[in-house]
């Protein structure tokens, strides 16, 4: 029952605050959302805590028939890859409803239920072992974030609302059919089923693509990411931060979930195809990075970039590519998210993200300073840091594939660190650029909790990835395992 | 003479072809409009009537009070909606009414 | 049985300076609010690297004693088969490199609290440079090439932040994300190398990769026909180079003097930039295979000591003549180590790292001195004001141009006796420049030494700034252009400033003398540098050739080496003492290679020209075309408007007229039932 509080404890308190909240106080709001989100928090601890290392299958299943007709049941359960992201959604979630606290003053508790809905939402993406429900969570986590971007956005918003809908919402129709395909194979919606079924290589390789279509969409990978940047620019921080952390993560969970276990021949056969997206990815979206004069959308572009390292993981098909990649999802939903808060620090106070109006932040914000540099460092995989655990792990993972990929992989090195560094340049060093930079004042006490508290989280990481890496790798093994099988 | 079940449905044919023609032909009346259905569908109604006593089947004219009753309210909601329509824009001359044009 | 440390010693060394870094840097910034003032900060900071000092000392007599430690501290990373550890091995290169990084760091504290009195980021430059001792610590303890991975980073953060010290000037910010960026191209190389070594050992671990040597030495890279190790040797040099200031990774080090001067000493001198050096040596049973990888190392570290010594003789601000003389000696180590000299590249590493230290530290006295005022043209005849400090720089260019009995001289005539012994590819041209460089280097240093001690005293005038009071901490913000004010005086430096020169000033000139010989040919180093003797058996030449340090450096004097030495100081003396109208003469006959000096060969131009500005443009150009024109452009908005255009037409269909739409349903209603009557009922056909 732990996976189910996991996931309703959130959209309950999501639709309390709803009801609840239109006509009393906004104060009343935020502490109610923040009692819900500690909650929700508080509820996915146990899996983490009761989580069984040496089994390297499904634990804490659930399944209740749901509609016995098509054999479609509620059927939850985690493995080693999905048990960190829900514990991840449900912490960035109390992340984002601290960090929303005065800064959103219009319709308080939609947009706090819009969170706390999305995040449980995506939990049960995490946890979902049935098809149809995951199709359910997955295509719901549109909706909140829908209306997250058109009703809190910038001046563009309704643009980037229709643009995120509708890309993400074509890609992922492409999987309706592919699941209906595999029900008519199978006669089930079981995923653990599916992984099992025998297909030929042409039904694999159509399977590939449609669910290539929508993961790679939510990724997104080159040459698909284009609403990600326009999206971030007119999303409210909240909606950046959780896009960043999670959503994008949903898309490379997929792969792990859908596309390489019911597809590993294909996956085989199309490796390097997804290896030279991903490349793509690093390299061009790198460069095109470094030339942003936005802030959030140079951040954006990193994170294509940082999500191109994660897709280049998997498809390497080593231990250590893939949970390279797994612990690079993990790092960059911290150092994603924090970099995203940092603009939306500055946004609050200057409300401009333009990086040319900005310069000599330092004089006015030497603790925030601090923060950003160290994420900006992150962001670069400096070690020492979660940036580095993941990207290191692929780029050793790419030279032992081939000697060739592993030096455009590490290109990354260079880009990564050109781009972050060169923004931190011209934000916050050098001399005070204008009337308006002279007024900052630095960071409230409750910008400085959020900040140290992903700091930690970055810091602890990188200097210990190993409860981390120890709870991925069973599954992994396990997966690879089921990969290596032809299913021909 | 013997009326036969021909004579039923030419007539309903007749009624049916006229309230086509004055659906096509009629360009200017929206309440001429909704007579000409309200005849297609007693049209429809004798050929159920006559049906139903040439097969002895009484079903066909339980159907004719059902598409009776739905005419009725039909005839209601189509007069209400003319009227409002009229208090809007002045006019019930058919030709004027082309705020669906794409 | 060898007998090991244990771990909480040996992990107290690297952390009592984090934790005195964290202490200065959390609550003596405005991170932690301000908490303790500069008084507790630099308590902090310098007993925790006197903790690291004493302990590493402690270790090193150790380890003279036959003691040694290779394992764990703790597991970073287990994945199956694969353990990615963060652990020490403590060997008699280790304890070298701690005892010289905790020393030089130690007397840097000090010189600290002297140089950067009354500066506005006082706390946080201790925090700085504990942190850097810690992280170079980190580097130098290590057993893998993980934690070494760390280490490396962790103190090219640490420069990022020290060069950018004072982030209100914009030539210092450029400076830092110029020196990451070139060391970020040496990692670059650097990771690849861990790569291929992981890949083909299946560990991280010195002793693990250096045990299966034999084997690696036949191997080809997958898929090509290149030698593995020639390939990984010089993807590991490549970060050394970045590291290490080789060509053409140099770049960033004259710029890196942006920083405080005790960092360019400490940092940009004595310990982070020989992190070049001490890996190669580390990696040696690597190098040791192939010769390709060591030639070109040589050559690499040939054209690095030749042509930056020559930048350094027309060099006008006083730090950069040094910054230059670091980048030539680094290039004579890695001369060394291209010869497989590794024992004399450390040796070197380690008398440089303290006349260069020395050096920089006296340096930053004479800047103190003269009110921050850096441009040589501005000083002159400061022996009389400053004599503690004139002296020491004149110990530490003895030092460093190669005076017998001198701790530069043994050193660096080992270089010179190994070029000389080694035969493979290069050594001709390693030869000839490191000869060379001999005479520019006695040229360039004793330029800057008579250039600003002794002649004539050209500061004071009109044209140099002038400033009210010269406490700098009231000036503000603009430090790189203090001077004195007419009629002021040059003073000599407080105390702490004196001492640490003075206690650099010992090692730098006697150090040399003692070590030489258990440290190239006794049984120091011991198994912790491999040579293969029988295919680069220079190291044995060389010990052919000794007879104990009084010989050698009697045997100097019928040398070359020292009449090109003097050659170099009599040119010196001749132009900048004797004949100071010479110079300008001698500049203009041979203007164009003034011109190209001046502009150290134009490389930063390329660089900026090609690498900068080529990146951002074929980044734009990816944006504006690639994304802007042609994914959302064409596909994205495009497929949109064709949806758009496509409704457009056949949005004609609705008139608007009732009777047109009831049309359509009749007619549709006969099409229907037209096709129904055909398709299935049989008698209508």
């Amino acid at each position: 029952m732990i996976l189910s509080y996991a996931i309703w404890t959130p959209i309950v308190f999501g639709l309390i605050i709803l009801f609840y909240g239109s006509e009393r106080s906004t104060a009343g709001v935020r502490w109610l959302t923040l009692i819900g989100a500690v909650l929700s928090f508080i509820a996915t601890l146990p899996l983490l805590i009761n989580f069984d290392i040496a089994n390297s299958g499904m634990q804490f299943v659930e399944k209740v028939s749901w509609i016995p007709r098509y054999d479609i049941n509620y059927h939850l359960g985690i493995d080693g890859i999905s048990v960190w992201f829900i514990v991840l959604t449900a912490f960035i979630n109390v992340i984002v409803v601290i960090a929303a606290w005065e800064v959103i003053q219009t319709k308080v508790s939609q947009y706090m239920a819009s969170f706390m809905i999305l995040s449980g939402l995506m939990i049960g993406v995490f946890c979902a072992l049935d098809a149809l429900l995951f199709y359910v969570f997955f295509e719901a986590t549109l909706i909140p974030m829908y209306i997250i971007i058109g009703v809190w956005g910038g001046h563009n918003r309704i643009y980037a609302a229709f643009k995120f809908f509708l890309y993400t919402l074509l890609g992922s129709l492409l999987t309706l059919i592919a699941m209906l395909y595999l029900y008519n194979v199978t006669n089930t919606f079981d995923i653990l089923a599916w992984q099992n079924a025998r297909l030929d290589i042409v039904e694999q390789i159509l399977l590939f693509a449609a669910f290539f279509m929508a993961f790679a969409v939510k990724v997104p990978m080159w040459p698909l990411h284009t609403w990600l940047p326009d999206v971030h620019v007119e999303a409210p921080t909240g909606g950046s931060v959780v896009l960043a952390a999670i959503m994008l993560k949903l898309g490379a969970y997929g792969f792990l979930r859908f596309s390489l276990p019911i597809a590993p021949d294909a996956s085989q056969y199309l490796g390097p195809f997804v290896i030279f997206l991903s490349l793509v990815a690093v390299i061009y979206v790198g460069a095109v990075a470094l030339v942003q004069k936005d802030m959030k959308k140079l951040v954006a572009y990193s994170s294509v970039a940082h999500m191109g390292f994660v897709t280049l993981g998997f498809f390497l098909f080593s231990p250590l590519g893939i949970e390279g990649g797994i612990v690079q999802m993990i790092s960059h939903g911290f150092v994603a998210g924090a970099m995203f808060l940092s603009i939306g620090v500055l946004y609050d106070r200057m409300h401009t993200r333009q990086i040319a109006d900005y310069g000599g932040v330092v004089h006015r914000m030497p603790a925030f300073t601090a923060f950003a540099v160290l994420m900006a460092m992150a962001n670069c995989g400096l070690p020492a840091t979660s940036g580095f655990v993941g990207e290191f792990m692929v780029i050793l993972a790419a030279v032992d594939y081939d000697f060739v990929i592993g030096i455009l992989a590490a290109t990354a090195l260079i880009l990564g660190a050109a781009y972050s560094l060169w923004m931190v340049k011209r934000v916050f060093f050098g001399t005070v650029n204008n009337a308006h930079v002279e007024e900052l004042k630095d960071l409230n006490g409750r910008e400085y909790f959020l900040m140290a508290v992903l700091s930690i989280c970055v810091i602890g990481m990188g200097v210990y990835p190993k409860p981390f890496t120890d709870i991925i790798h069973p599954a992994v093994i396990n997966l690879l395992q089921h990969v290596a099988v032809s299913k021909l | 003479m013997n009326i036969t079940l021909a004579h039923y449905l030419v007539l309903g044919a007749i009624l049916f072809a006229t309230s086509v023609i004055g659906i096509f032909l009629n360009r200017k009346n929206v309440i001429v409009l909704l007579m000409a259905i309200e005849l297609m569908l007693l049209s429809v109604n004798m050929n159920f009537v006559a049906f139903s006593h040439y097969l002895g089947d009484m079903a066909g004219q339980v159907f004719v009070f059902f598409i009776l009753t739905v005419a009725a309210a039909e005839a209601a909601i189509g007069l209400a909606i003319l009227v409002v329509l009229f208090r809007k824009v002045d006019t019930i001359n058919a030709d004027d009414l082309d705020h669906l044009k794409g | 049985m060898q007998l090991t440390l244990n771990i909480p010693v040996l992990c107290a060394i690297p952390l009592a300076p984090l934790v005195g870094s964290i202490i200065a840097g959390f609550f003596g910034t405005k991170l932690g609010g301000n908490r303790i003032g500069h008084g507790a900060s630099q308590f902090v900071t310098i007993l925790g690297v006197t903790i690291a000092f004493v302990l590493s000392c402690n270790v090193l007599v150790q380890v003279m004693d036959g003691f040694y430690f290779n394992g764990t501290v703790y597991h970073w990373m287990q994945l199956g088969e694969l353990n990615l550890d963060i652990g020490f091995l403590i060997d008699p290169l280790t304890a070298t490199m701690m005892c010289v990084v905790t020393f030089v760091s130690l007397m840097v504290h000090i010189y600290t609290i002297g140089y950067m009195h009354g500066e506005e980021g006082y706390n946080r430059f201790f925090s700085y440079i504990s942190l850097f001792t810690f992280a170079m610590l980190m580097l130098v303890m290590s057993n893998n090439l993980l934690q070494l991975f760390f280490g490396w980073e962790a103190v090219g953060v640490v420069s990022y932040l020290l060069i950018g010290f004072y982030f209100e000037r914009q030539s210092a910010v450029f400076a830092n994300m110029k020196a990451f960026l070139v060391n970020r191209v040496g990692d670059f190389g650097f990771i690849l190398g861990i790569g291929i070594l992981l890949a083909s050992t299946g560990s991280m671990q010195y002793d693990v990769i250096f045990s299966q040597n034999s084997a690696l030495a036949a191997q080809t890279l997958p898929g090509t026909s290149w030698n593995l190790m020639t390939v990984a040797c010089i993807c590991l040099f490549i970060g050394a180079m970045g590291k290490s200031a080789q060509f053409p990774l140099h770049v960033w080090l004259p710029d890196s003097m942006e920083g405080p001067t005790p960092i360019s000493a400490l940092i940009h001198a004595a310990t982070m930039v020989t992190a070049g050096i001490f890996m190669v040596s580390r990696m040696s049973p690597l190098f040791e295979l192939s010769d390709v990888a060591l030639s070109f190392i040589l050559v690499i570290g040939s054209i690095t000591a030749l042509f930056m010594g020559f930048l350094g003789i027309v060099q006008n601000d006083i730090k950069r003549v040094v910054a230059y003389s670091t980048l030539s000696q680094l290039g004579y180590m890695t001369v060394a180590l291209g010869v497989s000299a590794y024992p004399v590249a450390i040796f070197h590493l380690m008398t440089h790292a303290f006349f260069k230290a020395l050096l920089f530290l006296a340096a930053g006295s004479v800047i103190l001195g003269m009110h921050h005022e850096q441009d040589m043209h501005k000083m002159g005849g400061l022996w009389k004001y400053m004599p503690i400090t004139c002296l020491m720089m004149l110990l530490g260019n003895l030092a460093l141009v190669g005076t017998p009995f001198f701790s530069g001289f043994y050193s660096k005539d080992s270089i010179i006796e190994a070029v000389a012994a080694s035969h493979i590819p290069g050594s001709g041209f390693a030869y000839f420049a490191v000869m060379a460089s001999v005479f520019v280097t006695a040229l360039y240093s004793f330029r800057l030494y008579f250039y600003v001690f002794h002649g004539k005293a050209r500061w004071g005038h009109e044209d140099s700034h002038a400033h009210d009071h010269h406490d700098h901490a009231e000036q503000g913000d603009d430090h790189a252009h203090h001077g004195l004010a007419p009629g002021q005086k040059p003073h000599e430096s407080p105390f702490v400033v004196t001492l640490p020169l003075i206690l650099l000033a010992i090692p730098s000139v006697i150090i040399g003398f003692y070590t030489i010989s258990p440290l190239l040919f006794g049984t120091y180093f011991g198994d912790s540098i491999f040579i293969d003797l029988a295919r680069h058996p220079v190291m044995k030449e060389l010990e052919d050739e000794f007879h104990g340090p009084v010989a050698m450096a009697i045997h100097a004097f019928t040398s070359p080496v020292l009449l090109l030495v003097v050659l170099g100081v009599l040119t010196a003396a001749i132009g900048y003492l004797w004949a100071p109208k010479l110079p300008a003469k001698v500049a203009e006959t041979f203007a164009p290679i003034k011109k190209l000096f001046d502009n150290k060969y134009y490389l930063d131009e390329i660089n900026q020209a090609v690498f900068a500005k080529g990146l951002i443009w074929i980044g734009s150009f990816l944006w504006h075309r690639g994304d802007q024109k042609i994914i959302d452009g064409f596909f994205v908005n495009g497929s949109a408007h064709a949806v758009g255009r496509f409704a457009g037409v056949i949005r004609h269909l609705q008139s608007g007229y009732l009777y047109h739409y009831a049309f359509a349903m009749i007619a549709g209603l006969a099409v229907l039932l037209a096709w129904v009557l055909y398709a299935y009922l049989p008698f209508v056909r």
